[in-house]
């Protein structure tokens, strides 16, 4: 399958400390990809530097074919950030119209997206209160409603599930894979939770800013003779040393 | 379009924030109001003899509350013996004033109004001369005069300052600026959309602090109101532009904070309070640093002297370097988030 993004040689430092060193990674178009690590292993910085809003030491990152930073490519990108990044004092409403006004789109399809985002995150019925009064499951879902506001091809998803509650859990996850099947979304997901990963197409294991194995979760199982993926890391992180 | 997407947004939030619209809006008017009455603790009528003054000058006199004693004959020691703030002599030869002075900004209040009167008397021209006496002091005490166009320039500057420093700090510690900066949004239109926003309650707020202080304190007030006005516009925009600006170096409300004393109280000190032509020569190049220096220079010329935009036109040039060189600074500044 043609590459959506492509990582070359990726590297950050921050001062003195390597955060990331010398990443290659290939992201299919249509696949659910996992960046698999514990929380300070670069999961985070490698994402960002995929949407552009953090620049690398080195090497470069082509997402759509289109070298990244790239404001047109913005648009084509739904991110997620690990916190919630919304306006307290507004409604969900006025939280998801702003963000999907900043994109390129009909006020008529604005309307419809908004409600449709709503919608697959079950928020309908919540859209008109403050987001102060929001639990933190539902500012999670509105967060998740925004980053695919505008129909992005790409959807970068920085741990979407964490703090939610088991059954809320799956009913995303099963959105998820909805949007890969039916809209042939590309969705990259960074987690810590074993489990989840089990649910991706590919997976990579991010430990200490490299990527010690990446594969289908089988591939891995096999490779490494474990029987589940944390078995996997456990291997794959001593053969690193 | 997408600034008017985030203006509207920026706008919306502080409209939800009551607290903080109380603190934009009232907080000037109440700090200045106080002021006035420290700085004005007798706020009776200035009591004014008048020698040979017809009923027009006089009827114009007590409409500017000035309670008129008509004298036939008085010299200095009637003023005192009859505890007056000031007696108006006309001859042919013009005005000749003598004020007691023993309150500086009673006895510019009383000059400012008598000469008025007697401007609208000759058709709205000034006389040809208003001799001046003073009793105590001379023309030069008049510290608290200055203060009033010093006190509005502050606020307007200190309170926008704060405000949209805060407001763009809330956005960057909460992540929404970087998340803002994963849309198509460019880093100007940000920075524009910012200055926008909050400028509109800027407008607002110097309104309301300029007629407050003019309508309802009294102000000394000879120029014209929408040149104070766009004194105090600009003005703000430098506030705000620095505002944003400093909390880039912030990292909690409470570090912005911490930038009042740092910038927001020097500026006092450097903005005419205390006459800077005493001061040493470098103290006095500081001065130049300070955009309330300038803001007050136009101000005090506007609004004590009389004086039009023209006149002040260099202080409002720098204003305007001010702002253009911290909006610039502005959007470079977001380039730590995003290089675009």
């Amino acid at each position: 399958m043609e590459s959506s993004i492509s990582i070359n040689k990726l590297g950050k430092k921050y001062g003195k400390t390597t955060v990331l060193h010398e990443v290659d990674l290939q992201i299919a178009g249509g696949e659910i990809f996992g960046l698999i690590g514990p929380s300070g292993s670069g999961k985070t910085t490698l994402v960002k530097m995929i949407v552009g809003i953090d620049s690398p030491s080195g090497g470069t990152v082509e997402v759509l074919g289109k070298r990244v930073p790239n404001l047109s490519l913005l648009q084509e990108i739904g991110y997620m950030a690990q916190s919630d990044a919304l306006y307290p004092e507004l409604t969900g409403r006025e939280n998801l119209r702003f963000f999907a006004s900043l994109y390129k789109m009909k006020r008529s399809v604005l309307k419809e997206r908004v409600a449709y985002a709503a919608d697959l995150v079950q928020l309908t019925d919540e859209l008109g209160k403050k987001v102060s009064a929001y639990s933190g499951g539902m500012k999670r879902r509105l967060s998740l409603a925004i980053a695919l506001v505008h129909d992005p091809k790409i959807l970068i998803l920085d741990e979407p599930t964490v703090g939610i509650d088991p059954e809320l859990r799956l009913s995303i996850w099963s959105e998820l894979m909805l949007l890969k099947m039916e809209q042939g979304k590309t969705i990259i997901v960074t987690t810590h939770v074993m489990d989840e990963a089990e649910k991706c197409d590919r997976i990579a294991m991010v430990r200490e800013g490299g990527i010690l194995a990446a594969g289908t979760p089988d591939e891995l199982k096999a490779a490494y003779g474990a029987a589940d993926l944390e078995g996997v890391f456990l291997q794959a992180g001593r053969d690193a040393r | 379009m997408r600034i008017l997407a985030l203006i509207q947004r920026i706008m919306l939030q502080l409209l939800r924030d009551k607290r903080t619209m109380a603190l934009l809006f009232f907080a000037p008017l109440i700090v200045l109001t106080l002021m006035y009455f420290f700085f004005n603790g007798d706020n009776e009528n200035p009591q004014l003899g008048v020698i040979g003054g017809n009923d027009p000058l006089i009827a114009a006199l007590e409409n500017a509350s000035i309670d008129v004693v008509s004298y036939n004959d008085a010299d200095q020691q009637t003023i005192i013996t009859d505890e007056l703030d000031g007696l108006l002599e006309i001859n042919e030869g013009g005005f000749r004033v003598t004020l007691e002075n023993n309150d500086p900004s009673t006895s510019r209040a009383l000059l400012m109004q008598v000469t008025q009167a007697a401007a609208m008397q000759a058709g709205g021209e000034a006389p040809a001369s208003i001799d001046t006496e003073y009793i105590y002091g001379d023309a030069e005490t008049e510290f608290f005069d200055v203060l009033g166009p010093i006190l509005v320039g502050f606020f307007v500057f200190f309170f926008v300052f704060l405000i949209s420093g805060i407001g763009l700090l809330k956005e960057r510690v909460s992540g929404t600026l970087e998340r803002l900066l994963a849309t198509p949004i460019r880093r100007w239109e940000i920075v524009l959309a910012y200055l926008t926003g909050f400028g509109i309650f800027a407008i607002i707020q110097t309104i309301i602090v300029v007629f407050y202080s003019i309508q309802v304190l009294d102000m000394i007030m000879v120029g014209q109101v929408w040149h104070v006005i766009i004194v105090n516009l600009l003005l703000a925009l430098v506030a705000l532009s620095l505002g944003i600006l400093l909390s880039t170096f912030a990292s909690s409300e409470f570090q912005m904070v911490q930038f009042i004393p740092i910038v927001v109280i020097p500026q006092i000190f450097f903005a005419g309070i205390i006459p800077l032509e005493g001061m040493a020569d470098w103290l006095q190049n500081i001065s130049r640093i300070m955009p309330l220096y300038y803001a007050a220079d136009a101000l005090k010329a506007i609004m004590y002297r009389g004086e039009g935009l023209v006149d002040v036109y260099s202080n409002l040039l720098a204003l305007a370097a001010f702002a253009a060189v911290f909006i610039f600074l502005n959007i470079i500044a977001l380039k730590r988030y995003r290089k675009l």
